[in-house]
């Protein structure tokens, strides 16, 4: 059996073992951004167990993304701690990953947690527009762009007009 | 069709926008630290960051489509300069801030329109990456644009420095669109992208944003080629000194 069960002695279907593995997986948070999950973030394109060995298909983010290698590293250290045994990691390519990616409890993470999330999607072209980012805190839509690059890749600078505080927005790309 | 030798033709591709990708990333690199301001550091550090991390992607599938058991390290490291295919547009020194400018802009808004048509190129793992990296250079293009506007129209000094660093880069331009036989059976074999339909593209955005930046558009010169058959300037050899030095003085180590 990959996917170690409770003392409960009768054997797990293998879609329930699956379905188990996509719940652990919403408990795996980010690295940088820890209140999302990989799940939220939409990088978990499949789990499927063969020949004792569940592989996870991950989309990663961003290109250069620096967190892509310890995000993997942490889905197998997650997964090996609730007792699988053999974890493998594929990087899915394609379809590729992009902000419209993100779940809609993904987005209320984000902006409970005072980053905005993307505005539009991401296909239409409206990063090269105006875009109207409205503050986290005081839902002023009276912002304006600090810096287009952030403390992160995937982030831009905002400040609030109305209210004062900066905040940042996960760009739409 | 003959399957072997298009995959040979894809490999060779590949590993030619691994090089721009990671040669470009290597001369921002050097820029780390060095930024005119703090969000112009961030820029800088972020784009630099997208090209490397496209890169290591191209360099991957070119490790697969090889099947020899190299990987992105091998490429990068281990490899001498003729063996490098990238233009020499990106190998060009940063000099001011306008010609660092100057040279994303041109290579950007090239690789841009590259990247476009590769998203519907017939190998899907190809296509994977330029639809992520597409996204990533569309946001360095319009940035670049802004600085080329902002810099040409600006104060007398900003103004004749920027024309100073496009005129002196205007000559590695041309070699973005002259294609080889490699272009060409990518072209044919895998949807790519028709360069002399991309040069006209370019052209436009270039003008367009030179006319309000107020710069003129260089006349018709000769262009210097070659980075695609591995011949390159002056510049490259210490630039590849320095990014290879680690694994020159320890071959085989890691981190």
């Amino acid at each position: 059996m990959v996917v170690a069960t409770s003392s409960n002695s009768a054997q797990t279907p293998e879609s329930a073992q699956i379905e188990q593995v996509w719940q652990w997986l919403e408990d795996v948070p980010d690295p940088e951004i820890p209140v999302v999950s990989v799940l939220d973030l939409g990088m978990i394109r499949d789990v499927q167990i063969s020949a004792n060995t569940v592989a996870v298909h991950v989309a990663p983010t961003y290109s250069g993304c620096p967190a892509t290698e310890v995000i993997e590293d942490s889905i197998v250290s997650y997964l090996r701690d609730k007792g699988v045994k053999n974890i493998t990691i594929k990087r899915v390519l394609s379809p590729a990953w992009t902000t419209d990616w993100i779940t809609t409890s993904g987005r209320e993470k984000l902006l409970a947690y005072g980053i905005v999330p993307p505005v539009h999607d991401s296909s239409k072209r409206l990063l090269l527009g105006k875009t109207v980012v409205k503050c986290p805190q005081c839902c002023s839509s009276l912002t304006s762009l600090v810096s287009e690059f952030g403390s992160t890749a995937c982030k831009a600078a905002y400040k609030c007009e109305q209210c004062f505080e900066p905040f940042e927005y996960f760009k739409c790309i | 069709m003959n399957i072997a030798t298009d995959k040979n033709v894809l490999l060779e591709y590949v590993l030619r926008l691994g090089d721009n990708g990671l040669i470009l990333a290597q001369r921002l690199i050097e820029l780390v630290a060095h930024g005119p301001e703090l969000e112009e550091e961030l820029a800088n550090a972020n784009f630099s960051l997208d090209y490397l991390g496209q890169a290591r992607l191209f360099y991957s599938y070119a490790g697969e489509l090889e099947g020899k058991g190299r990987v992105e390290d091998d490429f990068a490291f281990m490899r001498s300069d003729r063996e490098f295919c990238n233009v020499q547009l990106v190998e060009q020194p940063n000099g001011h801030f306008g010609g660092t400018v100057a040279r994303s802009f041109f290579f950007d808004t090239f690789y841009q329109l590259q990247l476009e048509v590769l998203t519907n190129c017939r190998d899907a793992h190809l296509a994977g990456i330029a639809v992520r990296a597409v996204r990533e250079i569309q946001y360095h293009q319009r940035h670049n644009s802004q600085w080329m506007i902002r810099l040409g129209d600006g104060t007398d000094e900003s103004h004749r420095c920027l024309q100073e660093s496009v005129d002196s880069l205007w000559r590695y331009t041309g070699e973005l669109f002259a294609g080889d036989s490699i272009d060409d059976q990518f072209r044919d074999a895998f949807d790519g992208p028709d360069l002399s339909a991309l040069l006209a593209r370019w052209r436009e955005i270039v003008e367009s944003v030179f006319s309000e930046a107020t710069l003129d558009v260089p006349d018709d010169q000769w262009m210097i080629e070659g980075g695609r058959d591995g011949r390159h300037s002056e510049h490259f050899g210490s630039l590849i000194a320095e990014m290879q030095t680690m694994q020159r003085s320890y071959p085989g180590q890691q981190w």
